[in-house]
């Protein structure tokens, strides 16, 4: 019967809301009642019917809605989108790797079939059917890469490998958690990530860097990385911060329940197969505190989270101006009864 | 010197004599002392495979030293804007063997580094030494726009208007900090500038 798409916005009037089924299935980020970065990194595999891993690439009913946001960004600020001369093999790479995929896992929505270098690929959500030569980027609309990921949810980065390092060289960025691929572009993985606090120190990023620069081919790796934002708006990416800055200052505990959104990313990490790049999705999930307390496990867990998060973390985070708003209204749904392990409701 | 920061900002050192064919220094103000510094241990004949691309500072100072230097070339110029055009020809006619050196204020090293990256240098193997002002090239997050000799912290944009925190974060691809608006959640609050990128 396949996936039931919303009409939604993330922006304006935001409409944005998840099914019932939807919210059980959010990848709840916390597997205690605390948070501290580690290297939090597990193979990709497939999970259980039903939850976001069930395809290693997900869709789901925000699909459609998502990438008119996307089109939405790039018509503003076609920045968002960028890859450096060397990468366009890699773009190929993302390309067959997301058409793969997606017909894999939602047969009656895509629909990929090649007779050699002859491809066709049905999109029926965004009504597409185009037959176009692999490898030969004059058959497109749009490069390899800006081509596949209009039609994918999340934000892709394509790191090139060389001397030992990663460099952010490719990228499609619209839904970003603060951060700006037009500035990071060219940059190492030490580099772009030197803005975060407290995780060199602790050796992070040596640790990361080596697991990733050793991925390989059909063995894809995952971690869940979080933030909040208010209002359910996937552009927040530093370019429009003088727009979506002031959302912060418009939470009140009568509007906590609606405002304030848990951002989770499921990023993944995946081999190139011809370009010996990595690809890096970075899949963005948003919910409403009134959606995320219907679990109460999730509720009692994420107030002490938030609770005990170092200054500097929520700092970084963007949350201290309505970190004691939203603590005021978690707390009421805090009877301090312990919380079974693992991310799940219960 | 800098305060401890951040990794994705430059790091500067000190220049040394690199074995190589030909040797190109770009310079300004300040920066040439940094030459005549490296020349006094530079053995004889050194400046007969270099060329000095030098762009004078208000002060109008150092290029007679320079010049005693007797490098195979030399250039004075005005600004960034006025060299670059020869710069980029002398890194695109470049052959095996060529040697980069830079010297002077953030601003002259992370642009000339630019050319460079785009002529294929490999940023690792420039020779470069801070001399004289901190001021910062920044670009704007928002507008994009690039605001030259910035020297307070915060600043405002040249282009767009937006009072701009300036950040550590640098890319050598635009040879610019970031800077991001410091009262995006409340525009009634306005820190006072400080003057702290002398």
């Amino acid at each position: 019967m396949g996936i039931t798409f919303r009409k939604e916005t993330f922006r304006d009037d935001f409409t944005f809301k998840n099914s019932p089924e939807h919210i059980r299935r959010f990848p709840f980020p916390f597997q205690e009642d605390s948070y501290m970065y580690a290297v939090n990194i597990e193979p990709h595999v497939r999970g259980p019917k039903g939850s976001v891993l069930e395809n290693l690439i997900d869709v789901d009913e925000h699909y459609v809605a998502e990438m008119q946001d996307r089109a939405l960004v790039l018509a503003e600020d076609p920045l968002r989108c960028q890859s450096l001369p060397h990468m366009t093999l890699a773009g190929w790479d993302l390309l067959e790797l997301l058409m793969e995929q997606q017909a894999l896992g939602y047969p009656e929505h895509f629909t990929l079939t090649r007779d050699g270098d002859r491809w066709r690929w049905i999109n029926r959500p965004l009504g597409i059917d185009d037959t176009f030569t692999f490898g030969d980027v004059s058959t497109l609309p749009y490069g390899p890469m800006e081509y596949i990921t209009r039609q994918s949810q999340g934000d892709f980065c394509i790191l090139d490998q060389r001397d030992g390092n990663l460099w952010m060289d490719a990228g499609m960025v619209t839904t970003q958690a603060d951060w700006s691929l037009d500035f990071d572009i060219g940059m190492n993985f030490f580099e772009w990530h030197a803005p975060v606090p407290l995780a060199h120190e602790k050796g992070i990023f040596v640790r990361a860097l080596k697991f990733l620069t050793n991925i390989q081919q059909g063995k894809p790796a995952r971690r869940l990385n979080w933030t909040m934002t208010i209002n359910p708006r996937l552009d927040t990416s530093p370019e429009n911060y003088h727009k979506w800055g002031p959302d912060r200052a418009t939470v009140t505990p009568e509007n906590v329940g609606d405002k304030v959104h848990l951002r989770v990313e499921l990023q993944s990490f995946w081999r190139l197969p011809r370009s010996n790049g990595i690809v890096f999705p970075i899949r963005c999930y948003l919910i409403k505190m009134d959606e995320l307390v219907t679990q109460p496990k999730w509720a009692r867990r994420l107030h002490r989270v938030i609770r005990d998060l170092p200054d500097e973390l929520a700092n970084y985070k963007g949350l201290t101006r309505y970190r004691p708003t939203l603590l005021e209204w978690l707390s009421k749904l805090d009877d301090g009864s312990p919380t079974s392990p693992g991310f799940g409701p219960d | 010197m800098a305060a401890k920061s951040i990794i994705s900002r430059p790091v500067y050192g000190t220049l040394s004599l690199q074995p190589g064919k030909h040797h190109l220094f770009v310079a300004d103000a300040e920066g040439a002392l940094a030459i005549t510094d490296l020349a006094s241990k530079a053995p004889a004949g050194f400046f007969a495979n270099a060329h000095i691309i030098f762009i004078l500072g208000n002060d109008g100072k150092h290029v007679a030293a320079l010049q005693a230097l007797k490098p195979a070339q030399f250039y004075q110029g005005h600004s960034f804007a006025n060299a670059l055009p020869r710069l980029k020809q002398t890194l695109a006619n470049a052959h095996m063997g060529l040697r980069l050196y830079l010297a002077g204020t953030e601003g002259l090293i992370g642009q000339a580094m630019q050319a460079a990256l785009e002529a294929g240098i490999d940023h690792t193997s420039i020779q470069t030494e801070h001399r004289g002002s901190l001021a910062r090239r920044i670009q704007c997050v928002h507008c994009k726009g690039i605001t030259e000799n910035v020297t307070t912290q915060p600043a405002t944009c040249s282009h767009c208007g937006l009072l701009l925190l300036v950040r550590d974060h640098y890319s050598r691809r635009l040879a610019a900090f970031q800077g991001v608006c410091i009262n995006a959640e409340d525009r009634s609050e306005i820190p006072p500038a400080e003057e702290i990128f002398r």
